[in-house]
């Protein structure tokens, strides 16, 4: 276990530098990316983009420049080149709205997904089954943007049942809290629900064919008790993988639904970013997200490996 | 027959599949006495182990049909509850599947997989009774250290141990049947000895009524009291272990036999074949559903043959073939030995 948690702190080193360096050589090769020029505003005069190539150290060598952005990146001096904010605190003051959103929505894709796909499985090529698979296709065949304005048109601004976008703190006024999430929240879960619950219906089935279920039934268990501890047991792996990666990533911000709702998470602050051309926010937010991908990517195999005990963390295998 | 432990009636079992409808099993009927070793062999598809799965009720599904009649002592399986069912499964008939790498869940510990048997059937056993029972089952089917490997994880068990683990399992609730499926199907020849060897003692020792399943003849001789051969879904000869080596009656029987390796005998070039393949469930041909294969083929084989004795000194030896006992006894030697002869065609 230590070794495997060792070999792991090394990747993910060696994986957050490759991410690192990408999105740095992206941002240098791209047109229109002078930072002085597009600070220095549109009617700058030579002599001010020159000062402020010269103040903020745009003549150095590329990997000079690189160097000097990681160690702000780790020392939290990182600035905005555009807002000249400190892009540390940004990113910290959005985390409680991106991951309440996460892990609110995740609960509820989890509950949904794993129920449909349940209730599918076991009802297989019946009307439950037919229902349960319009109603996944339709979740995951509807966009999200689309889906997030027709509730904000409906619900918040023809009906008034749910607060027009926002973050309320959960510290603050939970119910608020919780009011402003809900139409996210459900936005972001009906994809995942849908897809998630034919990744299971499938994956159980495959599992109800497998030899030892039909031993399970042959021992003289309950259907109840095959289902649950010889099926699920076995067919949650590959929702384990998904999960990991989809919720890794989805910390790194949700984009699109931070955007719409107003939710002002780091999502939020990665789309003005991007719309600023900004490469230190941009940075950032790029690793913070690698980051949580691969925390949860080594979730997914510590888990594996207590699923399946046929699979071996690190080198103890013969 | 009112002392038949497991009593089969013309059992038919059909499936609907999206090529059209199967009858998998077709008018099959035995006894099973107690204590007895019941052998039914066929090749794949002749049915064999769908009538073993039939009678605990496993092959239930919207898409079969089933229908005629299961007793165990007296009380009708085939119409009974899926509750009652389950305590006869393990309870009463215990079973032993082919492939032992696949029979046995990977995640979860051998021995926990014996004891939820013990506790599914007695709930009120303590964990640790139900523990100290799996180590008492495994020791006694023979796996060395029962005490220690009982935590083993599948996967740790070579292919053998853990045919013996399954038969140790299917025992756990000392059921008077056994119903073991190809169980040395998937092993080594040696490891076959081995677990023959085993099921043999666990009959003599326990009184165990034994259902053995299984396309190998050579199996059939080493334990087996009586015989049911089975092909395209019914059964085309049945009689004593005797009667079926000594005196086979079907073609198909004879190319059995004739296609089994021995060592008394001359190496043969080739081993002798029955040619072409077992018939599609789909498409049997009317009458024998062997008379494609059969090189004895004559104009009545179109016409369904019963199940009859046709032997004066041998009521119990059935067969459905309508050549007469001297046809056959002539024609079933080839060079010598019994054999299925050349096709004619």
């Amino acid at each position: 276990m230590g070794r495997f948690i060792l070999r792991r702190l090394v990747g993910m080193v060696a994986v957050l530098f490759a991410v690192s360096v990408l999105t740095f050589v992206i941002f240098n090769v791209i047109p229109n990316s002078d930072p002085a020029q597009r600070m220095a505003g549109k009617n700058a005069t030579p002599e001010l983009v020159a000062s402020i190539t010269e103040e903020w150290g745009f003549d150095d060598s590329l990997p000079q420049q690189y160097l000097t952005m990681m160690r702000k990146v780790f020392t939290g001096e990182l600035i905005s080149y555009s807002t000249r904010e400190n892009v540390n605190e940004r990113i910290v003051e959005g985390i409680p709205a991106t991951f309440s959103l996460c892990i609110g929505a995740a609960a509820i894709w989890m509950f949904f997904g794993i129920l449909f796909g349940y209730l599918s499985a076991v009802r297989a090529g019946g009307w439950l089954d037919r229902g349960l698979t319009v109603l996944a296709v339709t979740g995951i065949s509807m966009p999200v943007f689309w889906l997030a304005a027709i509730f904000l048109n409906y619900l918040t601004y023809k009906t008034e049942i749910f607060p027009s976008g926002g973050y309320v703190e959960l510290t603050e006024n939970p119910l608020e809290w919780a009011s402003h999430l809900i139409l996210p929240w459900v936005t972001l879960a009906i994809l995942y629900a849908g897809f998630y619950s034919r990744v299971l219906r499938s994956s159980m089935l495959d599992v109800m064919n497998e030899d030892y279920v039909r031993t399970a039934r042959a021992k003289g268990l309950s259907e109840r008790r095959v289902m649950s501890r010889h099926v699920m047991r076995n067919s949650l792996i590959p929702i384990v993988t998904l999960f990991g990666l989809d919720f890794g990533a989805l910390l790194g911000g949700a984009i699109l639904i931070e955007g719409i709702f107003g939710l002002e998470g780091v999502g939020q602050y990665a789309f003005e970013a991007l719309s600023n051309v900004d490469l230190p926010p941009i940075m950032a937010v790029v690793l913070f997200g690698a980051f949580f991908v691969v925390v949860f990517n080594t979730l997914v195999d510590i888990a594996y490996a207590y699923l399946d005990p046929r699979i071996r963390l690190g080198t103890s295998a013969q | 027959m009112s002392e038949a432990l497991l009593s089969v009636r013309d059992l038919r079992v059909g499936f609907v599949t999206e090529a059209g409808r199967v009858q998998a099993v077709d008018g099959v009927s035995f006894d099973l006495a107690p204590g007895e070793v019941l052998a039914i062999v066929g090749e794949s598809g002749s049915g064999k182990s769908v009538t073993a799965q039939t009678i605990i009720g496993l092959t239930r599904s919207a898409n079969s049909r089933i229908e005629g009649s299961v007793r165990l002592r007296g009380n009708e399986l085939l119409e009974a509850s899926e509750e009652t069912l389950q305590q006869v499964r393990g309870e009463q008939i215990g079973m032993v599947f082919q492939d032992p790498m696949t029979s046995f869940n990977p995640v979860y510990r051998i021995g926990s997989q014996i004891i939820e048997a013990i506790r599914a059937h007695r709930p009120e056993t303590s964990k640790r009774d139900a523990h100290r029972t799996a180590i008492e089952l495994l020791d006694s089917v023979g796996i060395p250290d029962a005490e220690r490997r009982v935590d083993d994880y599948p996967h740790e068990f070579s292919g053998g141990m853990r045919q013996r683990a399954m038969i140790a399992m299917s025992l756990a609730l000392e059921p008077e049947v056994l119903i073991a499926d190809e169980p040395t199907t998937a092993l080594d020849v040696t490891v076959q000895a081995q677990i023959l060897a085993l099921l043999e003692r666990l009959n003599r020792e326990r009184g165990l009524a034994t259902i053995l399943i299984t396309h190998d003849l050579g199996v059939v001789a080493e334990v087996a009291d009586r015989v049911l051969v089975m092909y395209g879904g019914r059964v085309v000869e049945q009689g004593t272990l005797d009667e079926i080596f000594y005196d086979p009656q079907h073609p198909y029987t004879w190319g059995l036999l004739g296609s089994l390796t021995r060592l008394d005998r001359p190496r043969l070039e080739r081993l002798p074949q029955i040619s072409g393949a077992p018939p599609s469930l789909l498409d049997l041909p009317t009458g024998c559903s062997f008379r494609l294969r059969c090189p004895h083929e004559f104009n009545r084989c179109a016409e369904l043959p019963g199940l009859d004795a046709r032997l004066a000194e041998a009521p119990g030896h059935c067969d459905r073939c309508w050549l007469s006992p001297e046809q056959k006894r002539e024609r079933r030697l080839v060079e010598g030995e019994i054999g299925l002869g050349e096709p004619a065609r």
